[in-house]
């Protein structure tokens, strides 16, 4: 008999947790096969600041004075483009229905995607911030909270947008939308990150706002892959 | 036979912007049922077939699973549930082998093939390694076909399983279910393809009218 031996009459219990790690790894092999969609984001930010002093001018202390607050509003804007795809291939494969109806926790495969997400659009993102900012001339005390808050930022887009792509997913044409759901939950960040790296300049301390990015960030953490499963599982009814 | 029914839908309806795309479906299967679900394009197969799997919640009427109303047995049910959808659910950028290391983490996994093994079983021998967008649309469908080779469910819900299929592959698909009903499994699957199986039961959704016909 072909099936011999894959058959029970009782169903194996599924191991739990194995779907976070599952879709951890097999994410990880997606964007490593699409390297260049990959890097579209991070391009995008680099093109976006690049063009800044062109358009502006050259001289540095306007530079130093609009660096942060560019380098934050690029980094905000090439997130938000980049989440928008978070569910959609694996919609458009079927993927995505199969995790709704898995034995597994949604709540942990959601919370690996964005994990991935985050990974390969946030971090590099970040980690190219500081040079960018030494084109745009940003002052030596700038740096530190510069990058700090990028990670803490960059980790709350992916998981705040995850909420609004989860959402749009099954929508036609849901970019719009996204943006408008999504954009307000995106000011409380934009407006601390800019900011801490302005008082880090004027010399104040920062870290009253580097603290309250991270709380927000420990709450969209628990917070969002529980409402990006429930969106998921509405836009799969739909 | 036992008494309980394996898996039950009782008077289950399903309404999309009020208008009605069937009504009242009432469906009992024991260990070993085919259920082959007819009826025009547009009829409702589909629907039918997502409610059954859950990815789908019915307007009314209720579900049963060995005679518990899902919503209490839940993850039970969906540990015991293989779906596959219209869309083979085949990630076309990874390849056999790798589409199938993820099926084995996401299913309870009992089989005691290795993945070389099922793919030759499903006829991709030669082609483990190959992204899968490079494959015909059979042999992705074929791909996906291996997850009933790994899956110790005994729920099997085939929504037009054997679409872009050769002769060969139907073949191997009957065998599969028939096998798997022999084991005590359950089968509802739609396709419009007569099938070379014994005793399977036939449902009839009409099309764009209220009711369905179930001819047992």
């Amino acid at each position: 008999m072909l099936a011999e031996g894959s058959l029970q009459t009782e169903a194996m219990p599924v191991v739990e947790g194995s779907g976070f790690t599952a879709v951890l790894q097999r994410d990880l092999l997606l964007a490593f096969r699409h390297r260049g969609d990959i890097a579209s984001p991070l391009i995008f930010f680099v093109i976006a600041v690049t063009l800044v002093p062109l358009a502006l001018s050259p001289d540095p202390e306007k530079l130093a004075d609009l660096a942060p607050g560019i380098i934050w509003v690029m980094a905000l804007l090439a997130s938000l483009l980049s989440v928008e795809g978070l569910f959609q291939a694996d919609f458009n494969d079927g993927v995505l229905e199969q995790m709704v109806i898995s034995p597994q926790p949604l709540y942990l495969m959601v919370l690996a995607k964005v994990i991935v997400h985050w990974l390969v659009t946030g971090l590099p993102l970040t980690l190219t911030a500081p040079l960018l900012a030494m084109m745009l001339y940003l002052p030596a005390t700038g740096y530190a909270p510069l990058l700090t808050g990028l990670l803490l930022g960059t980790a709350t887009f992916s998981l705040i947008g995850a909420i609004g792509a989860a959402l749009t997913v099954a929508l036609r044409k849901g970019g719009l939308l996204l943006s408008l759901i999504v954009m307000p939950l995106y000011m409380p960040v934009l407006i601390f990150g800019a900011s801490s790296v302005q008082r880090a300049i004027e010399g104040i301390n920062v870290s009253g706002p580097l603290a309250l990015m991270g709380a927000i960030l420990a709450f969209a953490a628990v917070v969002s892959p529980l409402a990006s499963a429930g969106a998921l599982r509405i836009s799969m009814h739909g | 036979m036992p008494d309980v029914p394996y898996l039950s839908l009782s008077s289950v309806s399903f309404a999309r912007d009020d208008l009605p795309l069937f009504e009242n479906v009432c469906i009992d299967l024991f260990p070993g049922d085919i259920l082959q679900v007819e009826g025009p394009n547009g009829s409702g197969k589909t629907t039918l077939l997502r409610i059954i799997s859950t990815a789908l919640t019915a307007t009314s009427g209720q579900l049963r699973w060995r005679g518990n109303p899902i919503s209490s047995v839940r993850h039970g049910y969906l540990s015991d549930l293989l779906f596959m959808g219209h869309a083979p659910a085949v990630k076309a950028s990874l390849t056999p082998a790798e589409n199938l290391k993820w099926w084995r983490r996401m299913h309870a996994d009992t089989s005691v093939w290795s993945d070389r093994e099922i793919l030759a079983k499903i006829g991709l021998q030669g082609f483990e390694d190959l992204p899968c967008y490079s494959l015909s649309a059979g042999q992705q469908r074929r791909v996906a076909l291996a997850r009933m080779l790994i899956s110790s469910a005994n729920v099997w819900i085939l929504d037009e399983p054997f679409t872009a299929i050769d002769k060969q592959g139907v073949k191997l698909l009957e065998k599969l279910m028939a096998s798997h009903v022999s084991n005590g499994g359950v089968i509802v699957l739609s396709t419009h393809q007569t099938l070379t199986l014994d005793n399977y039961k036939r449902m009839t959704l009409t099309a764009h009218a209220p009711g369905a016909a179930y001819a047992g």
